[in-house]
């Protein structure tokens, strides 16, 4: 039935790939999160595809908790970003070097 | 048939809203961008019968996730940030050629893996259960511990973004 479940594994990679290269390119750190939520996404699609492979709802349930936990990420990462705006007025990636080796 | 150019137009529907993600200046086209992308996901999530959580897709991410990052750019409003010279400009240039690599490795991973063992295990013999009902009875029954895990890390988020959000008393 339908289109195998393959495809939706690639479909997948694709946008898992296409998320790591946006969180590379991207200076904006809120582009970068949205990048992240682009690979937690393709993720999902990967595990509710598997789930759907083997009958299960395992899958599903795990896509439920990740759901949440990117939720709670994404509250906290937009957190950080106002803060971190709020002392320095400036909104790169790039400035933010002074914890770096 | 009809399965299969619905899945290619959904697939490339959620191919090209995240490349208008990564490629597009402007935080709030991208942002609208990944709104029809995770539209895309959840049709993807209904092929495969997975109601509920195509409901949930539209409901938390397109819905309560979105809103939280279009109030982000609305408060910070960027777009200044990427304008200047770009200090790590030939570290970012790798960026693409490495993702292809990325890409044809997970690819090799996913056709290797699924084109070796040819046996799916006989699902057919199992009557279906209604997906819903039975995702719930595995939610509240088998995983009814990380279930309420879940509900202390939200109660955590909670709190730790008060606290940062919070304006410092001097």
């Amino acid at each position: 039935m339908g289109v195998p479940e393959q495809y939706y594994v690639a479909l997948s990679a694709i946008l898992f790939t296409i998320g790591v290269v946006g969180v590379v390119i991207r200076r904006n750190p809120l582009v970068i999160f949205m990048s992240l939520e682009l690979m937690l996404n393709a993720a999902n699609l990967a595990l509710v595809a598997f789930g759907h492979r083997f009958g299960t709802l395992d899958g599903q349930a795990l896509v439920l908790f990740v759901m949440a936990v990117a939720a709670a990420e994404v509250a906290v990462g937009l957190a950080i970003i106002v803060a971190i705006f709020r002392v320095r007025r400036r909104l790169s990636v790039d400035d933010l070097s002074l914890m770096r080796w | 048939m009809s399965a299969w150019v619905a899945f290619f137009v959904v697939a490339a529907l959620a191919v090209g809203s995240a490349l208008g993600l990564v490629l597009r200046r402007n935080p709030i086209h991208g942002a609208l961008f990944l709104v029809a992308n995770l539209g895309a996901v959840a049709v993807l999530y209904l092929m495969l019968g997975a109601e509920f959580l195509a409901a949930a897709q539209v409901i938390v991410y397109a819905g309560a996730i979105m809103v939280l990052f279009v109030f982000a750019i609305m408060v910070l409003i960027p777009g200044k940030e990427e304008t200047g010279p770009d200090p790590l400009r030939a570290v970012r240039l790798l960026a693409p050629p490495l993702g292809v690599l990325l890409f044809l490795l997970l690819a090799f991973v996913v056709v290797g893996r699924t084109a070796v063992p040819p046996a799916p295990p006989p699902r057919a013999a199992a009557p279906a259960p209604a997906t819903i009902g039975a995702l719930g009875r595995a939610l509240f029954v088998r995983y009814l511990f990380p279930f309420e895990l879940t509900s202390v890390l939200l109660l955590a988020a909670m709190v730790g973004v008060l606290l940062l959000a919070r304006k410092k008393e001097s």
